[in-house]
């Protein structure tokens, strides 16, 4: 299920979900068509642009946020033009947290992690944009102040929803090393040890959110 | 006047000639200024009559005298007041200017509007009033001035042996050494009466400059007429980026991302090892590269999340970029003026930079709040201080920003710091435009 006003990147996208094994079982272009799409067609996944037409501001992450509560098994990705942590936060607060993702929209043009992240979020992953962990950590001081560059780097990757296996991947590193480091940052941030990932990537935000300024 | 050859220069005779004129003046003013009275010097003489006027008649004679002066008097004092601009040129050599509007409309009704109700044309019927009163005295003593040393001056040649005595000024004169002594006495009394003459003259002229030269009116006139165009210059700047902001945003960028996009999936299905897929792969990373650049472009054009979420959230994410540590406490439920909430947003933008590049500070923090008609934004940083608008144009730049809407900037920089930044802006749009 594909929500997007832009024609060509609709278009394209519904190209790329195809091209990977998702049917698309509807291609939206304003908010009141995805709700009614939504509710006709009952998809797994539901991907949608926040800015949508008719109110063109965030039209369709209301949508969104508004079908998860009925649904909280509705997985949602949702694209977003800018970095706007309220967004990502109302989204991850809607339902309990899981099966959701706010990404930056230039991330679809990354064709295979992008799909990854789908993938992810249907599986029940909550990710979010590294750019909002980037942010957060940016604008944080203590205790984050205390985290090594290596421990930030994880820490983006834990809250983008990554399995310790994955982390190890990226950075080229061993699994220990990972699960050593997210030890670490958990403890540098009084969070209860979990090897969950998803609830790790929760405890994390609601952690850099609850603390963050603004 | 003050200068040695004075006596020998033309400004005696400038005077001279200025009061000359003044006189001919007069006596073609009086007789239509008096007509002008004519409604209220006619109901004072019958007020002052043994017959009374009714209170009724008295009223409509006074209002008839009223308009007929307030219609008529600028009629005659405008004229004159620009044949005695240029008659001051006689003897004042400063440059004159009438403080009237300029009118390109050739419609009468416009111009008689602008007219009556300009405060120039009072002044000058101020002048006109004067002149009538004060006129007549003026050239009285002028009069005497002139013909005292030329009657002492002429007597030696109008005095006749055996003739009755003439009458010089204050004596009366008999025989030719009488004569010769007021003759004498006469010279003395030339370069007198040239400085009194310059003198009286120069009151004249005094006068006339305080009430006919208005350069200070055009000029404020001006200067109303242009912060207004500069604001609706910055308004359409305005709205212009708005325009370019959303043209990019829905045009340009969304088709990049659908053009990168599907590069990316032509990618995915070239063999890699095939020229093709180098090329697909570096056409690829540039559309990427390109994303990003048009993305920071779109942003500096016009912030999408201050048009979207307005001002708090549009601060929070200059916080999230900036590289110092920022708090931010603004509590603004209500949106305001696109204009306010922009002309906010950069300065805080701005300051941010300046806090980034120069201050070496470790923590900023900016609150912004509503207090009645009055947006508050403070940006406080623990840097270094020492900001000074005159270097640079930063600064300047961002006080000419506020300004346009009528907004107030504050800096208080101590060497040493802390910096503080406090703009106030006016959010209120009715009294803005009005």
């Amino acid at each position: 299920m594909l929500a997007e006003d832009g024609v060509l990147l609709r278009e394209g996208l519904a190209g790329l979900l195809d091209r990977f094994g998702f049917s698309v079982v509807a291609a939206v272009g304003d908010a009141e068509a995805l709700v009614d799409a939504v509710t006709g067609h009952e998809p797994d996944l539901l991907l949608t642009d926040i800015r949508m037409p008719p109110g063109l501001t965030d039209d369709g992450l209301r949508a969104a946020v508004g079908l998860r509560r009925a649904n909280p098994a509705l997985a949602v990705v949702a694209l977003s033009q800018y970095v706007e942590r309220g967004y990502a936060a109302e989204l991850i607060d809607s339902g309990d947290g899981e099966r959701v993702g706010y990404l930056l929209k230039d991330r679809v043009v990354d064709v295979e992690d992008f799909v990854a992240t789908l993938r992810r979020v249907v599986a029940g992953g909550t990710v979010v944009d590294p750019e909002v962990v980037r942010q957060l950590l940016n604008h944080r001081r203590d205790p984050l102040a205390r985290l090594s560059p290596r421990e930030r780097e994880v820490l983006a990757l834990v809250a983008e929803g990554h399995s310790n296996a994955a982390i190890a991947r990226t950075l080229v590193v061993s699994e220990a090393a990972v699960g050593k480091h997210v030890g670490n940052i958990l403890a540098k941030l009084d969070l209860p040890p979990t090897e969950d990932t998803n609830r790790r990537v929760l405890a994390v935000l609601a952690y850099l959110r609850g603390s963050g300024a603004a | 006047m003050a200068h040695r050859r004075f006596l020998l220069g033309a400004w005696p005779w400038r005077s001279l000639g200025h009061l000359l004129g003044t006189a001919l003046i007069l006596l073609a003013m009086v007789p239509p200024v008096s007509l002008l009275c004519l409604p209220w010097a006619a109901e004072v003489s019958r007020l002052l009559s043994p017959f009374p006027l009714t209170f009724g008649t008295a009223v409509v004679w006074t209002a008839v005298g009223g308009v007929s002066l307030a219609l008529g008097l600028p009629l005659l004092a405008v004229p004159l007041a620009r044949l005695e601009r240029r008659r001051l040129r006689l003897v004042d050599r400063r440059p004159v200017e009438d403080g009237r509007q300029r009118l390109s409309t050739s419609d009468l009704r416009t111009r008689f509007r602008v007219r009556y109700t300009e405060s120039a044309t009072w002044r000058e019927v101020g002048y006109l009033l004067l002149l009538v009163v004060l006129g007549p005295l003026l050239c009285l003593v002028a009069g005497l001035v002139v013909l005292t040393p030329t009657m002492l001056l002429s007597s030696p040649f109008l005095v006749r042996a055996g003739e009755p005595p003439i009458a010089a000024v204050f004596t009366t004169v008999t025989t030719r050494g009488q004569a010769l002594g007021c003759a004498t006495l006469g010279l003395l009394l030339v370069p007198v009466s040239a400085y009194l003459l310059a003198l009286l003259a120069g009151a004249h002229a005094a006068v006339a400059r305080v009430l006919l030269h208005g350069g200070q009116e055009p000029l404020r006139a001006e200067l109303v007429e242009v912060t207004r165009s500069r604001a609706r210059l910055v308004d359409a700047f305005e709205a212009e980026r708005r325009r370019i902001e959303r043209d990019l945003h829905d045009g340009a960028q969304e088709r990049l991302v659908s053009l990168t996009l599907r590069l990316g999936m032509a990618r995915l299905d070239l063999p890699r090892d095939t020229p093709a897929y180098q090329n697909v792969s570096a056409a690829h990373d540039q559309a990427k590269q390109l994303m990003a650049e048009l993305r920071e472009l779109v942003r500096g054009i016009h912030p999408r999340v201050l048009t979207d979420r307005g001002l708090p959230a549009a601060l929070g994410e200059l916080a999230d970029r900036c590289p110092v540590p920022v708090s931010v406490r603004a509590d603004l439920p209500e949106r305001m003026p696109a204009p306010v909430e922009a002309t906010a947003y950069f300065v805080v933008s701005e300051a941010l930079a300046n806090v980034a590049k120069h201050s070496g500070a470790d923590s900023v923090s900016i609150t912004a709040r509503r207090e009645g008609g009055l947006l508050t934004v403070e940006v406080h940083d623990d840097g270094t201080g020492g900001a000074d608008p005159d270097r640079g144009t930063g600064l300047t730049g961002l006080a000419d920003r506020v300004a346009v809407i009528d907004g107030r900037m504050f800096l208080s920089s101590p060497a040493g710091g802390p910096t503080l930044l406090r703009v106030e802006l006016p959010c209120d749009q009715n009294v803005r435009s009005a």
